[in-house]
């Protein structure tokens, strides 16, 4: 008995996790996937087997459009926050000397989001919107005629929101890699004759990777997923992944949105293996 | 093959803030000799090596490196190369490339590089290694490759920070000799930190011993060792009794001085002015048990403690005012004449054993 619960106690200890994780993770996807496969009409779905969900969504132009807009808005908005997370986390981790500095300005970056989302979004319309705040010092200084349209929106204006928005996604991780960079390899580095964008490429670059690489994950999973900045701020002109899937839902056609969720799900899953695939982050866990 | 460079540090001072790391050192490091500075943890002797190096500003004054002042020039301008404490080899690259790194810097094509590199490598006998990372090899190996990714630039001087405290003691002694091998083959000029007596003793023609910021002494390891300049290396370097007085007299070179509360001794040295603060050092390893011939050369003390060292035995000894006395026999001698803890015991020396220290103000 007594050796019965030594053996057992460590699958004890690991049931509650599954139970989470289960609960919260494996069912759920598993009854999108299920759900995915049913019959459905304006009034209700019915439990089948039919590959009809997937062959619509596959078969229209208008997903593959939607496919290609989301991975643009996801390109755009992580070369973006890229480069700035990168010389954001740069600058905290090589040019701050004092660690309490350090400390305070990166608590500074996160300030924005002590706000909601929703907030920090709508924020941008007096800001961007045709009477707002830069269109009108535009025009009154003189420098256009017209107030400008794209400001507000447009792809701009998603790009603009979601690079503010998953900014510090990129920063937190690059930040916490640089952090653990030896600082004498910066020296000897010098000390071999390389100067500052020297260090930055053969140095500071390739051992911050792994950090690199887990705010992609981030910002790539968010924006894919993503659906309140792109109808907020495109004005409903623009359309993600994500947001289709919605409407969808709105016309209770829930199985057509589980297939999307699931092609979905596959296509992030693609871009998590790749950018696995490039950089090692098992360094940085 | 001689290029090495004679190193002139021209009362340097290093401040940080209200602190003074390094006060107004002056020293001249010939061009190919071995130089240790040596000192405890904060003397700043890092932050010299590193002003000699290029990684450190400097407060004050100037640093020559053959006949060039370095003072304000870059790092690899300077025709030094620093090895870092940890090594600080890039994990990132294999053995080639981290050695071939500054050719990679100054523009060498590839096929270049790495063939420099290589041959780098082979004068280290790491080559077997050469397309491995840093992590995947031991403490002796990765001090080998630092070295090697040092000297490809072919300086003048290299500068060492702690380079063998990384190190097991076994692998210590190894690569200690590797290093003053090294060294006397390429005819450069060495500069090595470290806080081990043992290992600046071993390696060094000259020991700079440091504290506060300042040098104590800087002289050749057996003039340190034999005449330590002040009471500070006196008890840094170990190896000395350090004893202090008031001076009552003095004559042929021979100044006599009381301990509080004490006996009298005399050591040899400068006429000083009776009643004057004086410490003296006396060679521990040169005391004998026996009563002293001559008055101010001995004393009697209990012995407190002894300790069994194979070929020596050390007492350690209280009385005449001193806390503290160690003398160092041979085993042969201790055996002779056997003494227990609580024994009242006569010691004496020679004269030339005691001598006066100075300090550093004087």
């Amino acid at each position: 008995m007594n050796n019965f619960l030594s053996r057992a106690t460590p699958y004890i200890q690991a049931t509650s996790l599954l139970l989470i994780l289960g609960f919260f993770l494996a069912i759920p996807i598993l009854l999108l996937l299920v759900v995915s496969f049913w019959d459905y009409d304006f009034v209700g779905m019915y439990p089948g087997f039919l590959t009809f969900n997937y062959a619509e969504t596959l078969g229209s132009w208008v997903t593959w459009k939607t496919y290609g807009n989301t991975l643009k808005f996801a390109a755009l908005v992580w070369a973006i926050t890229a480069f700035i997370g990168f010389w954001v986390a740069y600058f905290l981790a090589f040019h701050v000397r004092s660690a309490t500095t350090q400390m305070i300005l990166f608590l500074v970056c996160t300030v924005p989001f002590l706000t909601s989302n929703i907030i920090r979004m709508i924020s941008w319309i007096p800001v961007l919107g045709r009477n707002g705040l830069i269109n009108s010092g535009l025009v009154g200084a003189g420098i256009v005629d017209q107030p400008v349209e794209w400001l507000l929106y447009s792809d701009f204006a998603v790009v603009l929101a979601m690079v503010h928005l998953y900014t510090l996604f990129m920063v937190t991780p690059i930040f916490n890699t640089m952090m653990r960079i030896d600082k004498s390899l910066v020296e000897a580095a010098r000390d071999a004759g390389a100067r500052d964008w020297q260090v930055i490429w053969n140095v500071i670059l390739p051992l911050a990777k792994p950090g690199v690489a887990i705010g992609s994950i981030f910002v790539v999973t968010l924006v894919m997923a993503d659906f309140s900045t792109v109808q907020v701020m495109s004005g409903g002109q623009s359309a993600s992944v994500a947001l289709m899937m919605r409407n969808q839902m709105s016309l209770l056609q829930y199985p057509a949105a589980a297939a999307n969720a699931i092609v979905l799900l596959a296509l992030v899953l693609f871009m998590v293996a790749g950018i696995l695939r490039i950089v090692d982050i098992r360094k940085e866990l | 093959m001689s290029k090495a460079a004679e190193i002139d540090i021209a009362s340097v001072s290093k401040i940080y803030g209200k602190t003074i790391a390094v006060d107004a050192i002056s020293l001249k490091i010939p061009a190919g000799s071995y130089c240790c500075l040596l000192g405890p943890s904060g003397c700043g002797k890092t932050s010299t090596l590193r002003m000699i190096a290029g990684h450190e500003t400097v407060s004050i004054g100037d640093i020559v490196l053959g006949k060039e002042v370095v003072t304000d020039l870059p790092p690899a301008k300077r025709g030094t190369a620093m090895m870092f404490q940890s090594y600080a080899l890039f994990p990132h690259l294999d053995l080639i490339d981290n050695v071939a790194f500054s050719l990679k810097m100054s523009g060498v094509d590839k096929d270049t590089r790495r063939a420099r590199a290589l041959n780098m490598l082979k004068l280290m006998q790491m080559e077997a290694y050469a397309s491995r990372k840093p992590a995947q090899l031991s403490g002796g190996q990765q001090q080998r490759v630092a070295l090697a990714r040092a000297l490809i630039t072919d300086p003048e001087a290299l500068l060492l920070d702690e380079p063998l405290s990384a190190l097991d003691p076994f692998l210590k002694i190894r690569m200690r000799a590797e290093l003053k091998k090294l060294q006397k083959q390429l005819g450069i000029t060495f500069v090595h930190v470290t806080h081990s007596q043992e290992e600046a003793m071993a390696l060094a023609d000259i020991v700079v011993v440091m504290s506060d910021g300042r040098i104590e002494q800087a002289a050749s390891p057996r003039e340190v060792f034999e005449r330590p300049a002040t009471a500070f290396v006196a008890r840094f370097m170990g190896d000395h009794n350090v004893i202090g007085g008031k001076v009552t007299g003095s004559s042929d070179g021979l100044v006599t001085f009381e301990l509080v509360g004490g006996g009298t001794f005399s050591a040899s040295g400068q006429i000083k002015a009776a009643g004057s603060d004086v410490d003296a050092a006396i060679r521990t390893d040169h005391v004998r048990i026996g009563e002293s011939p001559v008055k101010g050369l001995g004393f009697t003390g209990i012995i407190s403690n002894i300790e069994y060292r194979g070929a020596t035995v050390k007492l350690t000894i209280e009385g005449a005012g001193i806390a503290e006395f160690t003398a160092i026999i041979t085993d042969k001698a201790y055996y002779a004449t056997p003494v227990a803890v609580g024994d009242a015991v006569p010691l004496h020396w020679d004269p030339e054993d005691a001598i006066i220290l100075g300090t550093l103000n004087s």
